[in-house]
This record gives structure tokens, C-alpha cells and sequence, in this order.
């Protein structure tokens, strides 16, 4: 399997940082730094993704699950660390890029869906409009040809295409979604990140959302990191976990391994807790 | 067949220039024109705020620029900016203290007794607004006896020229953080560089110093009401006459070339944490003018102290957002654009029709459909 | 300091004009992009051409024939007003209403008809500067916008009027991409002038005076405004209803920028060029094409 994604030692600090950050810090104390107050949302986080692989990060709030993320997508500067990203024969050095190279690849290369819509959507503008922008960043300057490009993704996410022309605002919250995962899947994207993403939807309506996500790696191949802090999406959608707590990985593996025999006594409260 | 009039633009526009001139002067023999003596002392306020705005201190030119646009002070200080355009700048002041000012006036919100002591000075704060009909038909004897007998019954030297700062007082007991002075660093000059933002302090107090008195007092009634909240003490007011200095032009020395009367405000506001962790103190906003002007400097320390805040941390409110207050509150600037709408437009409107009707013509003729090339 | 009523030639302090000249390079070298500048204040109102001229007043000398038109006459007041303001403060230059005479072209709202040449030098006076604007409000995020090239939200605004109104609703002021990379605010010329600026052999410079902004369309330069592939720009369409060009009734041309306004004694709708200077010239070659005639 083709590497998609390498991540070695990430860490992201807020705050001015001091000698004693990382030693002060953990999972088994906290993630506040007790000497200067800085708070370090994750530190020394390494692994790797594949083509076509779901890697899931499990944790609760707090742990700097969605930080990972975050600084992946480039919403925030990473503090320290190493990220390859491989596309198309070209390895690119995430935390090192600039502004501009940064846009393209998150314009392009990646997709994201929030769990907040606002987030990924501008709710001013219709539904095809938050699609035919990241076609229009993409190059595509063909209207007819935007269009129904729109009008397929919104197709294949279950979006009525008669809702097309209309703003997020009148839709559901399962059809926010929708039209998220449509407009993040527009060019094609090697790799999508899903940061909570059935957080907050009604339980048949997560169900759809989350079947909607397994048919779409299956059909395009396309690599996921899943953040979430519901055991149920981590054990219908990754394939390999990581469970994070207080900014650290305290164990990772594969999923099914994980959730049948949890080694760290935190991951043991949480499959516990979920059965 | 009519015409549209493609002459007589000049004409209109000195037929215009002469009926200003008339209305200037339509008193005709009953009247004489208004000397520059007397606007400067009984119109001194508005003399002030066209000194201000106009970012001139130039009392002569101020009065005639009251005294030529009728007491509009948009136009008086808009004629004295464009004045200044024309000048080159040949020196630059060193930073003035405001403890060397001769005071007129001090006051303190903050102490019922402060170092050096309250000065109410003149002041309209606590006067009954209430019209003086007597003042309807002065005689001009008994106004030139108010002067003298207030001057003949004033104690001479009883006060002292200067005090000291109140800011001054609440530094020795820690309530404020010390004044930190960047080494070699020139205030931005807002009449030499454009605002690039995000701008420095420098650049935001010049641009507030320099602005129209209602745009700076709405935005900042804006925080005081509720759109943010900064919660001002004033620790200071004080008006009078700033010593002003000039390089020498051989020596380079400092020294004094006269003096400008400016009000300088002060208000301490909500205390916040020190960022690297150290003990936290009160926040200061800071606000001066040319001119006696207290309104001004007080809503000018307040969005000082509200645009700090949005400049940290991020823009709440409008007051609190850098582009929002500085691009909105010249006078010149924004009364020049709105007056503009006035000037023909028809070529644009032409245009403007022409999308309108091809608008239109194109949802009849689809009705509903997708749109084809 | 001399005779004009003293202030000095060109009204602005050296340094003043010296550091628009210095924008005015630096706005030629990058095609297109926003050059900030300190914009002194004229003694105009703000939005009546200060910008432009700053840039006239920095950039002519004795010996320059200027033409200042707005609305493509030379003689609506405003027009007048700059003009006779040059010329108080410039002693020992020449005006002129001819296009072709000018070398220099000060206006608002219109290019000349008439293809301007090589040793011309084009003037526009601009309110808005930043055609972003409309999609994002902070000047600084825009910056940042205008340096990547990322215009997205300015084609989703276009997408959004198409959907809506099936047609690019943008009358004038009408975003032109300069050089490939940055997209400018030509002033608000209508869209039929806006082709004129693209490998115009004359330089254009923008100058917008509140916004304290200076850039350039420099000579034989790419300005093409922004469209879909499928949905092209269009100028404004003086055909009508039979789909017939109207003409200037004044001089008969097919082809120039029409004032549509109505007559004050027929209630009849009347058309007529809105460059005086180009109609009068269409005027007198007819009137010697019919002398010759006779």
C-alpha cells in the first residue's frame, strides 16, 4: 500500500512554553504546564497513514485529538515535529511550507469536514457555491462544468440536487454534513480529515452519514484520519486507532485489537464504559 | 430636439462660487466682516476642533478658515489639511512631556484629592444649560467689563503653572506597569506613511487625534453602552498650554519655540493579567488633542484603551477592530466620500441599467431553467 | 513659491510628489498590484479625484498639454473644477479637450474613445481600490488574498449571480485580472472600456486618494476581466428591441458609449456619445463629407 501520510514527534504547545513543559505534562497528570501555564495539546505524536486506510483518534476533550488535525489541515501552526505528506511522487514537508503552498494543498489535496458546519461552509452562499469554490481554487473556470460536478457530488452524498441552489442555512444538520463531505470530496482529495463528524446528529441520521463514509473510501480509495471521541465510530470506521489522553498517544494499534484487549488502564475504562 | 448640456460646467461652478461669496457677506451695510481676533477668542471651541482636525496648529489660518466657510468646521479644517499638503516638513519634535504643561485646568475622577490638587478650570460640566436672554442684545460695554473686572479682582500667583501627573502617583504604588520606552523608535507618522495594518499605537492615537470630534465620540458611546466594555476611570483631564520644542537647527539641541493648547486625557481601565505571568495591573487608554476639546480626548482614551484590547486578543466590537475606528472616524475623509454621491454618476447608472434590463429580460425569457452560454 | 497664489507648481511639496512618483514605479514594476502611499489631502473632497491628482500633479511638467474629463466631458463641473486647479498651480502648462492633442489624460468614469497612443499617459480616478471588498472586509486578510492569487471567493460571487439572475450582474467597476496575477478595481469605467485597457499601448495609472492607493495597468499588459469559459464578459448592449445598434443622435456613431436620457419636452428616449470630445469629432467629418457632397 502506497504511504500517504508520515507524522513524526508533533507537538503543539499555546502559551510561551518553558524547560518543563513536556516533563510537567501527561497523561497522568494533566496537559497544563505548572510552570508557566502553557498548555500543551499534544507532544510527541507519531504515525503513518496509508492509501485507503481509516486511522482513527480516539480521546476525550482535551487530549489533542482534533489539534493533530488542526495543524494537519494548517488551521494552526504546528510547534514542533515533522509531517510528509506524499502525492503523486512528490513528498512535501507539511510544517515547512509556505502560506501559499499550504492553501493549495488544503484547497486541493486535502478535505476536511468539521464538526461544526460554519466551519467548512459559508453559509452565505448556496450549496453548490461552497462546492463550485473549491473547483473554482482548483482551476476549473467552466460553469456548466462546475455545476454538474456540484450536482453529482451532492448526488453521490445523498443531497436532493433541486437544493442545490439553496443556502446551508435551510438544511439539516445530517444534510450540513452532506454537503461538507461533498464539497470536501470536489477535487478529489487523497486524504480527508473527519473531525467529529456525526457529533450532535440524531442517531439513524449518524448511521446514513457514517455508511455514507465507508462507501466512499471503498469507491476512491481515499485515506482518512477520524477524530472522534464515540467508540462506535472508531470501531465501524478505522482500521487502525490511536488513543490519545492529555496530549499523548497512550496506545495504538489496530482497532480490533484495541477494543477486544486494551492495554492502557485508560482504554480499558473507555471500552468498558462503551460495552 | 433638446440637448444634454455638454457646456457651461465652468460657468455654473463660479455662478456657484459668487452666491457663496454673497451669503458670506449679506449683511451688506448692516454688517461687518468677522474679525480673526474674535473668532479665535468667542468661537474658540470650534477654533480648537479646526486646529484638530485640520492636524494644523495654526490659530491665524484656523480662524480664517472658520470665518471663509461660514463656521462649517468639516470645510474649515478640510481647507486647513489641504493647506498643510502643501508644506514640507522640516523638523520634528522630540516627545513633549505633558507634566511641563501650564495648566488651566486638571481633574481627577479617579482621588477625591490628588497630588498638586483638583483644578475645575472652565468648564460647561456643571452649568445649567439654560439660554442667558440677556446675551440676546449685549451691549459691547458690558462685555468688555466682564473681562476687566475679572482680570482686577484675580489674586496673581496664587497657583502654581504645573503639577504633577496623576499616572505619575498610581506608578510609585504598582498600580500601573512602568512606562516602557522603545529605544530608537520614531512614532509612526500618519501624514508621511499610509495605515498598513495592522498599525502600531502610534499610528492609531495620531489618526484618533486628527479626527472628527462625533465620529470618534460615537464609536467609542458604542463601548461605553455596551458594545464592549472597557470600563474607564479618568485619572486624569488636563488642559492648558504645552511647551513646544525644536531641535536647534545648528546644534541640534532642544528648545522651546512657544507653546500649543492641547487637552490630554487619561483613564485607567480594567485590570489584566500580565502575560509573562508577573503581577497584574491597571490598563491605561490615552487621549490628546489640539485645542480644548475634553470630549474628544476622553472618547479617544477610551478606544486607545479599546483598540489595545481588540489588537491582543481580537476585535469583539466594532470599537474594538483597528481597521473598523481608524478608516471611519476622519472627517475629511469620510465627509469628502459622502459628498461625492452628489457628482454625476450617469455613465455608471447607464451601466447599471443595462444589467438591471438584461436581468430581467433573461428571467422572463428562462423562467426557471438552467442557464446555457 | 511663485505667482500661484502661493503655493507652490503642482500645489504638493516636493517630497510629497517624489514619493508618488516613487509609487508610481514601483505600481508600473508590479502590474496590477495595490502600492500604498500616504495620499495627502487636496483641496477636493475625498471621492472627487484626489487620487488622480496626486498622480497628475506628481507627474506633469511645463510643456504638458493635459485633458481632464469626467464622465467623458471636459466640461461637467467637476472636470472644470481639476482642470482650472491645474492650471492655477501649474503655470506653463497647456490644456486641451482633444484626445489625441493630450498627453496626459485625467479621468473619472470613462476611457476616451479614441485608441489612446504610445506617448499618452492615462489617469483614472478611483474610489474603491480593491475589488475584494465585496468578499472580504479586512484590508489586511485581503493582502494576503491578493499575494497568493487567491481570487476563489470573487468567481463564487460571479457563480452566485449566474445561479441567481442567470447573468454576471457586475455593471461597472468590473474586476480585471492584470498581467495573470493580480485582479484591480478599474474604476468605475463601464465594461465597454474595459477592453481598452488590456495591451493598451498608453500607460494607465489608478490612483484612489481616501484609500491611499496607487497601481497600474502598464502599456501592452494583459488586463482581462474575470469570467467563466462558458459564460464570457459582455459590455453593454445599446441594440434595441429589434436588435439594432442605436446611434448617437447627436452624431449618428454606431459604436461609442451611449448617455441614455429622456427628452424634457417629448417624454421620447434619446441617446447620445458620452465622449463630447469624440462626438464632436464624428460631427464635424460628417458635416465636411457633406461640404464635399455639395
Amino acid at each position: 500500500m502506497k504511504k500517504i501520510l508520515e507524522v513524526n514527534s508533533f507537538s503543539k504547545v499555546y502559551g510561551s512554553g518553558c524547560d518543563c513543559c513536556f516533563a510537567e505534562t501527561g497523561p497522568e497528570r494533566t496537559n497544563i504546564c505548572p510552570g508557566c501555564g502553557s498548555v500543551v495539546a499534544a507532544h510527541d505524536v507519531s504515525f503513518s497513514l496509508h492509501q485507503g486506510e481509516i486511522l482513527g483518534i480516539m480521546g476525550e476533550s482535551g487530549s489533542g485529538k482534533s489539534t493533530v488535525v488542526k495543524s494537519l489541515f494548517f488551521d494552526e501552526p504546528a510547534s514542533w515535529g515533522q509531517a510528509s505528506f506524499y502525492d503523486n511522487g512528490s513528498r512535501y514537508d507539511l510544517f515547512e511550507l509556505n502560506r501559499a503552498q499550504q492553501r493549495q494543498l488544503r484547497s486541493q489535496r486535502f478535505g476536511m469536514v468539521y464538526q461544526n458546519p460554519h466551519l467548512g461552509l459559508n453559509f452565505a452562499i448556496s450549496a453548490g457555491g461552497n462546492i463550485a469554490e473549491r473547483l473554482l481554487v482548483a482551476g476549473d473556470s467552466h460553469y456548466q462544468r462546475i455545476r454538474s460536478r456540484a450536482q453529482d457530488l451532492l448526488q453521490r452524498t445523498e443531497v436532493l440536487p433541486e437544493r442545490m441552489d439553496e443556502i446551508p442555512r435551510n438544511f439539516s444538520g445530517g444534510m450540513q454534513q452532506r454537503v461538507q463531505i461533498a464539497k470536501a470530496l470536489a477535487t478529489d482529495p487523497p486524504l480527508l480529515f473527519l473531525d467529529e463528524v456525526t457529533t450532535g446528529l440524531d442517531l439513524s441520521v449518524q448511521a446514513a452519514i457514517l455508511d455514507l463514509i465507508l462507501e466512499i473510501q471503498h469507491e476512491l480509495q481515499t485515506a482518512m484520519i477520524v477524530v472522534t471521541h464515540d467508540l462506535g465510530v472508531i470501531r465501524l470506521l478505522a482500521d487502525r486507532t490511536l488513543v490519545m489522553k492529555y496530549g499523548r498517544i497512550i496506545e495504538a494499534g489496530l482497532t480490533d485489537q484495541i477494543l477486544e484487549d486494551p492495554q492502557h488502564a485508560y482504554t480499558q475504562r473507555l471500552v468498558a464504559s462503551a460495552l | 430636439m433638446s440637448y444634454v448640456a455638454i457646456k457651461g460646467g465652468g460657468r455654473a461652478i463660479q455662478g456657484a462660487e459668487e452666491l457663496l461669496e454673497y451669503l458670506r457677506c449679506e449683511q451688506g451695510e448692516g454688517g461687518l466682516p468677522l474679525d480673526l481676533a474674535t473668532i479665535k477668542s468667542q468661537l474658540r471651541f470650534l477654533h480648537g476642533r479646526v486646529m484638530a482636525e485640520g492636524g494644523l496648529y495654526h490659530p491665524d489660518l484656523a480662524a480664517l478658515a472658520i470665518k471663509q466657510f461660514m463656521g462649517d468646521s468639516l470645510e474649515a479644517s478640510f481647507a486647513l489639511r489641504a493647506y498643510r499638503s502643501t508644506k514640507p516638513r522640516l523638523a520634528e519634535t522630540p516627545c513633549l512631556d505633558t507634566g511641563s504643561m501650564r495648566l488651566v485646568r486638571r481633574i481627577s475622577s479617579a482621588f477625591k484629592d490628588i497630588p498638586g490638587g483638583q483644578m475645575l478650570g472652565a468648564s460647561t460640566d456643571f452649568s445649567l444649560r439654560l439660554l442667558r436672554m440677556e446675551l440676546l442684545d449685549e451691549s459691547p460695554e458690558r462685555f468688555q467689563e466682564v473681562a476687566a473686572a475679572w482680570l482686577k479682582n484675580m489674586p496673581a500667583d496664587q497657583v502654581p503653572d504645573t503639577f504633577p501627573k496623576v499616572l505619575d502617583h498610581l506608578r510609585q504604588e504598582g498600580l500601573l506597569p512602568q512606562v516602557d520606552i522603545p529605544e530608537g523608535k520614531a512614532p509612526f507618522d500618519i501624514t508621511r506613511e499610509p495605515l498598513i495594518f495592522p498599525v502600531p499605537r502610534s499610528a492609531a492615537l495620531a489618526t484618533m487625534s486628527r479626527a472628527e470630534t462625533g465620529s470618534l465620540l460615537a464609536l467609542a458611546y458604542s463601548n461605553m453602552r455596551g458594545y464592549g466594555d472597557i470600563h474607564p476611570t479618568v485619572a486624569e483631564m488636563r488642559v492648558g498650554y504645552l511647551p513646544m520644542l525644536l531641535p536647534h537647527p545648528i546644534s541640534g539641541e532642544a528648545m522651546e519655540v512657544g507653546e500649543v493648547l492641547i487637552t490630554e486625557c487619561e483613564v485607567v481601565a480594567m485590570y489584566e493579567e500580565n502575560d509573562s505571568g508577573g503581577t497584574p495591573h491597571f490598563t491605561l487608554g490615552y487621549g490628546a488633542c489640539f485645542g480644548h476639546n475634553e470630549v474628544k480626548a476622553l472618547a479617544m482614551a477610551v478606544l486607545d484603551r479599546s483598540l489595545q484590547k481588540g489588537m491582543k486578543g481580537g476585535p469583539a466590537n466594532p470599537s474594538e477592530d483597528p481597521e473598523f475606528v481608524l478608516l471611519h472616524v476622519d472627517g475629511i475623509d469620510s465627509m469628502g466620500f459622502c459628498t461625492h454621491y452628489k457628482m454625476p454618476h450617469y455613465v455608471t447608472f447607464q451601466s447599471d441599467m443595462d444589467r438591471l434590463r438584461t436581468t430581467q429580460q433573461n428571467l422572463a425569457d428562462h423562467k426557471g431553467q438552467e442557464v446555457t452560454a | 513659491m511663485s505667482q500661484n497664489n502661493g503655493y507652490p507648481f503642482g500645489f504638493l511639496d516636493e517630497y510629497a510628489k517624489k514619493e508618488v512618483r516613487r509609487s508610481v514605479l514601483k505600481a508600473i514594476a508590479l502590474p496590477g498590484y495595490q502600492v500604498p502611499y500616504s495620499s495627502r489631502e487636496m483641496p477636493m473632497g475625498r471621492g472627487f479625484g484626489t487620487g488622480g491628482l496626486q498622480l497628475t500633479l506628481a507627474l506633469i511638467g511645463p510643456g504638458e498639454v493635459l485633458k481632464v474629463i469626467d464622465q467623458g466631458s471636459d466640461d461637467s463641473v467637476n472636470a472644470v473644477n481639476l482642470r482650472s486647479f491645474v492650471e492655477l498651480t501649474c503655470p506653463g502648462i497647456a490644456t486641451t479637450a482633444k484626445t489625441e492633442e493630450a498627453s496626459l489624460i485625467q479621468s473619472r468614469h470613462r476611457i476616451p474613445e479614441k485608441a489612446l497612443n504610445d506617448r499618452q499617459l492615462l489617469v483614472l480616478q478611483v474610489p474603491y481600490p480593491d475589488p475584494l471588498s465585496v468578499v472580504e472586509p479586512s484590508e489586511d486578510r485581503r493582502k494576503a488574498m491578493h499575494g497568493e492569487a487567491d481570487y476563489a471567493r470573487l468567481l463564487v460571487k460571479l457563480y452566485e449571480d449566474i445561479v441567481k439572475f442567470k447573468e454576471i450582474t457586475i455593471s461597472h467597476r468590473y474586476p480585471t485580472r492584470i498581467n495573470g496575477h493580480y485582479i484591480i478595481d478599474p474604476s468605475p469605467i463601464p465594461r465597454f472600456d474595459v477592453p481598452k485597457l488590456h495591451q493598451s499601448a498608453a500607460l494607465a495609472l489608478l490612483g484612489a486618494g481616501r484609500e491611499k492607493k496607487i497601481y497600474a495597468v502598464p502599456p501592452y499588459t494583459d488586463a482581462v476581466p474575470i469570467a467563466f469559459d462558458d459564460i464570457p464578459f459582455r459590455i453593454e448592449d445599446f441594440n434595441d428591441d429589434q436588435g439594432r445598434r442605436r446611434t448617437c443622435q447627436r452624431c449618428g456613431c454606431q459604436t461609442s458609449y451611449l448617455d441614455e436620457f429622456i427628452d424634457s419636452t417629448s417624454g421620447e428616449k434619446l441617446y447620445q456619445c458620452s465622449d463630447i470630445d469624440w462626438c464632436n469629432d464624428q460631427l464635424t467629418a460628417t458635416q465636411h463629407l457633406e461640404e464635399v457632397d455639395i
